[in-house]
């Protein structure tokens, strides 16, 4: 091989607390003009590696080389010297600016400050390898897509020729998606190296030279990537061999349980956020929802819950009699009769107390049960120990915070709460983000179990792959309008990503915070 | 330059949070922090206090004031114990409001209305209801003057989002000029001063401070099961924790604010009338003297658990009885005593930190424990 190591990582090890050693003793190889996909479940530790490059984490122990020189890289500064740019998950833009004015925030020049000369500089940086940017646009106006892209050339402004990016695919359709690939491709044909953290098998697959997988914070190994299997890593991901296919029985006896028809919304700001939607939710199936983040997805949920006020449509219940629930709250919708459960996407600041034990959270839902004005904790322990046990909630005790527990577990606590109260309509809302693959099938197959029982299922997805593989049928939504409905055994995912995209001319993008 | 040079060197310290400190090792440093504290106070002493430099070796006596200072004389214990007690029934008061993460620093303006409340009452009906009736009147008055304190900026925030810390702390200012108020109006004789109520004196239990120290450990007891074990409790917990969560499982937060601060504002009445009635029979604007505002350390000093207060209180307490035989026996000016409880004050909160964060020096990876770096 006549490439030369870029970046080479040496033992190292970083330890939080006293219980996590998010890595250990890691080596790692990064060669010019190549793609490395680093792989590994949530919680393997490939976020902090790729930290402590960029100068967020110091490790504890261990060297990191740059071109075969011994390095110490104390802040993103010096990382930026030795020409390393990382990408994070969360974008670090500032709103109220323009993506040129983002891109040399921060950058001592000895010059004063040309706006013109930098949109240039960043529209030559664009066109060399194909991304697509407006230097003057706000990044407040920006898609998550463009948002992306201007925190690319961020790095690539400061001439970063080792690139890492973090999940980079999480919020992006299918075309984009595409689009950015292409990107790295050509910043790779250009010399650089481009790291890509990922759990994405698909991805790797069809991006990357080599693969390093993470497990528990070791490195299992490197691969090459042409030389491996998509089977093969999982096992190597996950320690053991995994079965990828989802089981999707039939739809038991169909009825409609809840429709809902015209349903409009307008959020704080004043934005139209749902516009006249319209769908109906049958018992004994799932319905998926599809769409990129942000397209009214949370919105809906939270207004069939009960928590956010729509301004018209209706939302029917069909249970023991047929009732509207529109601009009901919870309270009220329960004492009709409803069984609704709801698994927010945001698990510790809406659907558990973090700070509170597993049997706290448990009683969240029912203690309003306990006798005169006393709490009962009595049945919701027998209930935290049936979860524990029935879902194997990893946990030292019934007494531990949620939030010490780990993403999965977490998520175990508030499925199992959801589904312990018999409901008839179940709403979950990206239930298995940041869930490794174990917990991410427990919760599948969680949800099968509830669809066989005849509730009606509503699935808030981002993997197309595996809404088209759990769910019936599919409702795909866009800027707040839906723009299709489809049988989920016959669709494909082309099919899909091109729905989620097909707007009627964009109008009033919608980006809701 | 000296970047080059240091290169290849890892940061002299970073920092680590630690979630799984021990409850002996975080004791351990609380108490090293006090006794370190001390330390302190005694060399500050050393520089400002005259009589100690001529004669070092009464040392052994400044520290020896801190006890004196609540235990010195079985009156000086019930004393003390009569004034944790009030202090404690303020800090139990702010409590259910700071578990909801409503920032009530009114305290002291609550508590001051309720001495007027029931001061008020003993004024005007004093010699025309019996006893009993009087001493039930001033009660209901002293509470409902409190709840209505700590209700207005609740009302406040649940329509309009205001701040409620910003609006509590103005409360108390109303309060005081409130009192002044109705001193012009009382005192006739330009003294400025209102002579002590002949009616309306809590009767005496064994001692005139028993008490109102058992009210006030009733009070404990009943404010940790309420707290802890009702609906109401939990409630509060879980709209102090998060909002969304909240209104997620259908609870209207507004009507816990509403609630809550009826209660906190009532309970700060009750300790008004603990004052009022218990002790002054009197009010001045300085009736309350800075309690309410020491009850917020004393609550956030236990993490807001009522059981704890007893401790954080007691301690406080015993800090400024100390700090007041020290100005007695070393005849120093009256600002000395803020100093040295100030110093200690400053080491408790501050060794938090090594509570809840590990300091690695270069070259040290392994474990150093907290207190080992103090300051």
């Amino acid at each position: 091989m006549d490439k030369q190591p870029a970046l080479q990582l040496r033992g190292i090890t970083k330890q939080f607390g006293k219980k996590v050693l998010a890595n250990d003793d890691v080596d790692l190889d990064v060669y010019q003009g190549e793609i490395l996909a680093i792989l590994g479940e949530n919680g393997s530790g490939k976020t902090t590696l790729m930290n402590m490059v960029a100068g967020i984490y110091f490790p504890d122990k261990g060297k990191i080389f740059v071109d075969g020189k011994e390095t110490v890289i104390r802040s993103p500064k010096d990382a930026f010297d030795h020409r390393i740019g990382m990408i994070h998950q969360h974008f670090k833009l500032v709103d109220l600016f323009s993506a040129a004015d983002n891109i040399v925030l921060g950058i001592k020049e000895e010059k004063r400050y040309n706006p013109k000369e930098t949109a240039e500089k960043v529209r030559q940086i664009a066109d060399r390898y194909g991304f697509r940017i407006d230097p003057n646009k706000k990044v407040y106006d920006m898609s998550v897509s463009e948002k992306q892209t201007a925190e690319i050339i961020k790095v690539l402004y400061r001439g970063a020729d080792i690139l890492i990016l973090d999940e980079p695919t999480a919020v992006l359709t299918p075309q984009e998606i595409t689009h950015l690939f292409d990107v790295i491709r050509r910043m790779k044909e250009d010399g650089k190296s481009v790291i890509i953290i990922t759990h994405k098998l698909n991805e790797v697959m069809e991006v990357s030279d080599r693969v390093a997988i993470l497990r528990k914070g070791r490195h299992i190994a490197t691969v090459n990537t042409a030389e491996t299997t998509e089977a093969e890593l999982t096992e190597m991901m996950v320690g053991k061999k995994i079965n990828l296919n989802i089981n999707r029985s039939d739809p038991v006896n169909v009825t409609p349980r809840l429709e809902v028809s015209g349903l409009n919304l307008y959020n704080k700001d004043g934005i139209h956020v749902l516009k006249d939607i319209s769908f109906t939710a049958n018992s004994g199936e799932i319905l998926g929802i599809a769409g990129i983040a942000g397209s009214g997805q949370r919105e809906l949920l939270e207004s069939i819950a009960g928590l956010l006020p729509a301004e018209s449509g209706t939302i029917f219940y069909t249970g023991e009699e047929r009732v509207d629930l529109r601009n009901k709250n919870p309270q009220e919708i329960r004492q009709m009769g409803v069984l609704m459960s709801f698994v927010p996407e945001d698990r510790l600041g809406m659907g558990l107390v973090g700070n509170m034990n597993i049997t706290d959270n448990m009683m969240l839902r029912t203690y309003r049960k306990g006798h005169f004005g006393f709490l009962d904790r009595k049945e919701p322990r027998g209930q935290a120990t049936k979860i524990v046990r029935e879902l194997e909630v990893v946990t030292p005790s019934l007494a531990t915070p949620v939030r010490r527990l780990s993403g999965g577990n977490v998520q175990k606590v508030l499925v199992g709460r959801e589904i312990a109260n018999n409901p008839s309509v179940l709403m979950t809302a990206y239930p298995v983000r940041g869930l490794d693959i174990n917990s991410s099938y427990t919760i599948y197959n969680l949800m099968n179990r509830e669809k066989q029982n005849g509730v009606a299922v509503i699935f808030v997805g981002e993997d197309l792959d595996v809404l088209l593989a759990l769910c019936d049928r599919i409702m795909v939504i866009n800027s707040g309008t839906v723009t299709g409905i489809v049988d989920a055994r016959m669709a494909t995912k082309e099919e899909v990503g091109l729905l989620m995209t097909k707007s009627t001319a964009r109008e009033g993008k919608e980006e809701t915070a | 330059m000296s970047r080059g040079r240091n290169e290849n060197r890892e940061p002299l310290i970073h920092l680590t949070k630690r979630d799984d400190i021990t409850p002996v090792k975080a004791w351990g440093i609380r108490l090293a922090a006090i006794l370190l504290g001390m330390l302190f106070c005694g060399l500050v002493a050393f520089l400002l206090i005259e009589k100690l430099q001529k004669n070092p070796a009464r040392i052994g006596e400044f520290y020896g004031d801190f006890m004196k200072g609540a235990f010195g004389s079985e009156r000086k214990v019930w004393r003390y114990l009569k004034d944790v007690a009030i202090l404690l029934c303020i800090a139990l008061a702010l409590t259910p409001a700071f578990r909801m993460r409503f920032w009530n620093i009114g305290g002291e303006g609550q508590t001051l209305v309720g001495v007027l409340g029931c001061i008020g009452v003993s004024f005007y009906l004093g010699d025309k209801v019996p006893e009993w009736l009087l001493l039930i009147l001033m009660l209901l008055a002293a509470l409902a003057c409190g709840a209505l304190w700590g209700l207005l900026p609740a009302v406040c925030k649940a329509k309009w989002g205001t701040n409620e810390t910003l609006f509590t702390l103005m409360m108390n200012y109303i309060a005081t000029y409130l009192v002044a108020f109705f001193l012009e109006i009382w005192v006739t004789n330009g003294s400025g001063a209102l002579p002590q109520m002949k009616h309306g004196k809590l009767p005496t239990v064994g001692n005139e401070y028993l008490l109102v120290i058992l009210i006030v450990l009733a009070l404990t007891i009943g404010l940790y099961i309420y707290l802890n074990y009702t609906k109401h409790g939990y409630e509060i917990s879980v709209v102090g924790e998060s909002i969304r969560t909240a209104r997620y499982i259908g609870i209207d937060e507004k009507r816990v604010f509403l609630r809550t601060m009826i209660l906190s504002g009532a309970l700060c009445g009750l300790a008004g009338y603990l004052i009022g009635a218990g002790f002054d029979l009197s009010i001045t604007t300085e009736s309350v003297g800075g309690q309410g505002f020491t009850a917020i350390m004393v609550s956030w000093l236990a993490k807001f658990n009522p059981i704890g207060m007893i401790l954080s209180a007691g301690l406080i307490q015993m800090l400024n009885k100390g700090a007041g035989q020290i100005t007695k026996d070393f005849d120093v000016p009256g600002q000395l005593p803020s100093v040295i409880i100030g110093i200690i004050l400053f080491f408790i909160i501050g060794c938090e930190f090594f509570i809840n964060y590990k300091i690695h020096f270069r070259g040290h990876s392994g474990s150093k424990a907290g207190k080992g770096v103090t300051k």
